[in-house]
């Protein structure tokens, strides 16, 4: 997978979101990402992450996933900006 | 899932007040974000269980549908999913890891 097809797939989940995507280790399958969203609002962390889970489920989980591990940092963008 | 999976899993995750789901075990951790967890409640000094994932293929899969989180580590308290190393490095790093486990 590439960066561009993990953000993409959290995009098509949270539209309004601004997601950035690092390949951490150049394989295709370790990554660090940022989501800035509204939809984050008033939820809690594994709320949070679950909501991204969920847009990347098939890729996570399964003796083929291509996703072996996926950092997440969120925020909404009223967080994003006092940071 | 089975309801026999499905009470195996709540029962596993009630044999600790502070559980944690890993990857190997505290003393040999198998992959980097497990091991981090372990570090930070190590640093807490608050004692905890684990159970080691990749011996319990069916425990695995069935803990990621139970708790909709796909990923290990998975760090329990009272039974109520606390997060995986992300949230649990930033729980600690906010100061806010030691009242949630001493709570």
């Amino acid at each position: 997978m590439t960066p561009d097809d993990v953000r993409s797939r959290i995009q098509a989940a949270l539209p309004d979101a601004d997601v950035s995507v690092i390949d951490t280790t150049g394989g295709g399958d370790h990554f660090d990402a940022t989501v800035v969203s509204a939809a984050f609002s008033g939820k809690g962390a594994v709320e949070r992450h679950r909501l991204i889970y969920a847009a990347l489920n098939d890729a996570i989980t399964g003796p083929r996933a291509p996703i072996h591990a996926l950092a997440l940092t969120t925020a909404t963008p009223e967080e994003y900006q006092r940071k | 899932m089975t309801d026999e999976l499905r009470k195996r899993i709540a029962d596993t995750i009630a044999r600790g007040r502070v559980m944690l789901f890993m990857k190997g075990n505290p003393a040999m951790p198998q992959c980097g974000f497990s091991a981090s967890v372990v570090g930070i409640l190590k640093q807490t000094g608050v004692p905890f269980d684990s159970y080691n994932i990749l011996a319990d293929q069916e425990l695995r899969e069935g803990l990621k549908e139970y708790s909709s989180w796909p990923t290990f580590p998975q760090l329990y308290v009272d039974g109520k999913l606390i997060g995986g190393a992300d949230i649990v490095r930033d729980l600690h790093q906010k100061g806010e890891l030691t009242k949630i486990l001493a709570s």
